[in-house]
């Protein structure tokens, strides 16, 4: 669905005066604190942004992607991290809205569009990370149940959402995916949060390894029913699909907040008498920040066009995931040495950005599959004559 | 209960205003935003209408050209719905002209309770709430920091340089509400989408009942004779240390008489 443009600029408008006011002046904070951030959390939910792209049947607001990437930019502008406590939510209720069946869509959206029910999503194990072929964690059916035995990694939200996009592998060897419903905390059932990651940036929002023992769950949790089963594989990958234009999204929101950092502060550091943007080395940085900056946008504005027009954009998004998320890294890294010897400091915020724009070259699929990625649909889209 | 806001919509105080020389007053023609003085009152009333369990905010506001977007992100933080004055005739009004455009407009209505900020961004004449109080016969309290309503009154605590006044009023009646009381809530998603469909209601001075010449240029009871630009501020004074810099700085603190 297209929002009206007026109405997209209005909410748009709308988020990134509050990431201004309340957002930018206490992000480092939390941050360093590695803190979830209650009050921001509670002010995204009455924004309405949990249930942004779910279908007004369910209650949600129907928003088209291209307004949802330029939300998660506005939110990266501020703290990265906030696009992340919506990011495993929005996937999880795009899989659902896609490709559940009628009974689980009517259960589960209409309370995923405040934010009180949260989704998260696993794929990810310690032996499986790009390469989904590894993935091990098992589902055996038992009756009516199926029961879970497996350890995943890199569960972001994994504490406070209440459901678990859970991808498991069943006896006949294929991927499935299970709703996982979960109280939020530590433990649950045979569910346990058996370590929460460190991590040099992202912090404030947890990412987490899940341990499954005997974990039972109704064979009523496949998503899309029986003709789910095995379908999992390919139900996650076309939901990623949307989370790269998020994670492209992001990176170019810390890339703007990079850039914004690295201009204002070469108008107001003088050196050798004048204003360090006055000596050709800042500014030709600057200049190339501020391109790479803007095809990042344009590339990501492009994808989510695309997915919102009903065409496949798989290579886009992997191209603006690609671009973007590698842009940002070289215009927080600049930023930096812009700064200096202050930029080194956590006086400032760009050693947060600098910190930060890694996760996006790696999380969603490494540069390295998202150049797989490209070259697969490059040669369906240019077979060999 | 209901509750009529006053509001008004400016130019972005975020883009550099501008006088005309010709009329000396601030040029108005680019996008008008709501005076964020404003947004305290709206949300005051929201909470008001809230804790009553039962009524609305209705907006009230006026312009020469007929701008909504002000009007839209109160419409947008909950206010049911809006009337507009606008005319042609308009431009040019003062500050007791526009009191006698507000007051005919909320006299439509009838209110329990009237709410202004205590003065526009601006204009910032402050004398606006009070000329509308007497225009409509109403009581009226300014710079309230809190009200409450109970029964057929309000009592409000009155913001003075030391403390604060506790008041006692009877409904109807004016309150003025001082900036910076409450968190003005920002406008969920839904709100906005809402905004785009509610009432605003646009009226002439005609429909008022109000004479176009009383009004604008031609019925202003002041005249501006001059405009300037305001002084650039001057630098402060740099004090670099060498080893007597504690002693510039108290003698500068005690020249000023804070010490």
């Amino acid at each position: 669905m297209t929002a009206d443009q007026d109405l997209s600029d209005e909410i748009v408008a709308t988020v990134r005066q509050w990431v201004e006011r309340d957002v930018i002046p206490n992000a480092s904070e939390f941050e360093h604190a590695d803190e979830f951030p209650e009050a921001m959390f509670e002010q995204m939910c009455e924004f309405g942004l949990f249930g942004a792209t779910i279908g007004i049947e369910y209650g949600g607001l129907g928003l088209d992607i291209t307004t949802y990437a330029r939300l998660i930019e506005e939110l990266a502008r501020g703290w990265m991290s906030l696009a992340g406590i919506l990011n495993t939510h929005k996937i999880g209720a795009t899989m659902i809205e896609r490709y559940g069946t009628d009974e689980q869509r009517q259960r589960y959206l209409p309370q995923m569009v405040d934010g009180s029910f949260r989704a998260a999503f696993s794929l990810s194990e310690p032996d499986a990370g790009s390469d989904t072929r590894a993935l091990r964690c098992k589902a055996v059916p038992d009756g009516d149940e199926y029961i879970i035995n497996g350890t995943k990694m890199w569960v972001t939200n994994g504490v406070r959402a209440k459901l678990v996009m859970l991808l498991a592998r069943t006896p006949d060897d294929r991927i499935t995916c299970f709703l996982v419903e979960k109280e939020p905390g530590p433990s649950h059932g045979g569910i346990s949060v058996s370590r929460t990651i460190p991590k040099l940036g992202y912090k404030g929002v947890e990412t987490v390894e899940m341990s499954y023992v005997d974990h039972r769950v109704p064979a009523a949790a496949v998503l899309g029913g029986d003709e789910g089963l095995g379908q999992g594989l390919g139900y996650a990958l076309s939901a990623l699909e949307l989370g790269r234009i998020n994670i492209a999204a992001r990176a170019v929101g810390v890339g703007q907040a990079a850039f914004e950092a690295a201009m204002r502060y070469a108008q107001e550091r003088e050196t050798f008498g004048q204003p360090i943007i006055g000596h050709q080395a800042i500014a030709f940085k600057l200049s190339e920040m501020a391109t790479k900056l803007q095809a990042a946008r344009l590339m990501t504005y492009d994808a989510a066009r695309r997915y919102d027009s009903g065409e496949r954009a798989d290579m886009e998004a992997g191209m603006a995931k690609l671009f973007a998320s590698e842009a940002a890294f070289e215009i927080a890294t600049d930023a930096m040495r812009i700064h200096g010897g202050n930029g080194y400091t956590q006086e400032y915020p760009v050693e947060r950005y600098f910190r930060d724009t890694p996760l996006m070259i790696i999380g969603e699929g490494t540069s390295e599959i998202q150049k797989m990625v490209i070259a697969r649909k490059l040669l369906e889209r240019y077979p060999a004559t | 209960m209901n509750v009529v806001v006053c509001v008004k919509q400016i130019p972005d105080p975020a883009d550099p205003g501008e006088l005309d020389p010709e009329t000396k007053t601030l040029k108005r023609d680019s996008k008008l935003i709501l005076d964020e003085s404003d947004s305290y009152g709206v949300e005051m009333a929201l909470q008001l209408v809230d804790a009553a369990g039962e009524g609305e905010v209705t907006l009230v506001s006026m312009a020469p050209n007929n701008e909504v977007g002000g009007l839209r992100t109160a419409l947008a933080m909950g206010a049911a719905s809006a009337v507009l004055v606008s005319d042609e005739a308009l431009a040019g009004t003062d500050a007791l002209g526009t009191a006698k455009v507000l007051a005919a407009a909320i006299g439509r209505t009838s209110p329990d309770l009237v709410l202004a900020a205590t003065e526009s961004s601006d204009g910032y004449t402050g004398t606006v709430p009070a000329q509308v109080a007497e225009l409509l016969g109403l009581p009226s309290v300014t710079f309230a920091k809190e009200i409450a309503v109970d029964g057929g009154g309000v009592h409000v605590k009155r913001q003075t340089e030391d403390g604060y006044d506790s008041v006692e009023c009877p409904m109807p009646c004016l309150v003025s509400v001082t900036a910076g009381v409450v968190e003005p809530r920002y406008p969920s998603f839904k709100g906005i989408m809402a905004a785009k469909s509610k009432p605003v209601d646009e009226v002439t001075v005609a429909d008022l009942g109000i004479d176009a010449g009383s009004v604008g240029w031609a019925g202003g009871g002041q005249e501006i004779v001059g405009i300037e630009p305001a002084p650039a501020r001057e630098s402060g004074e740099v004090i670099e240390d060498e080893g007597d810099a504690h002693e510039r700085i108290v003698a500068f603190l005690d020249e000023l008489k804070v010490l």
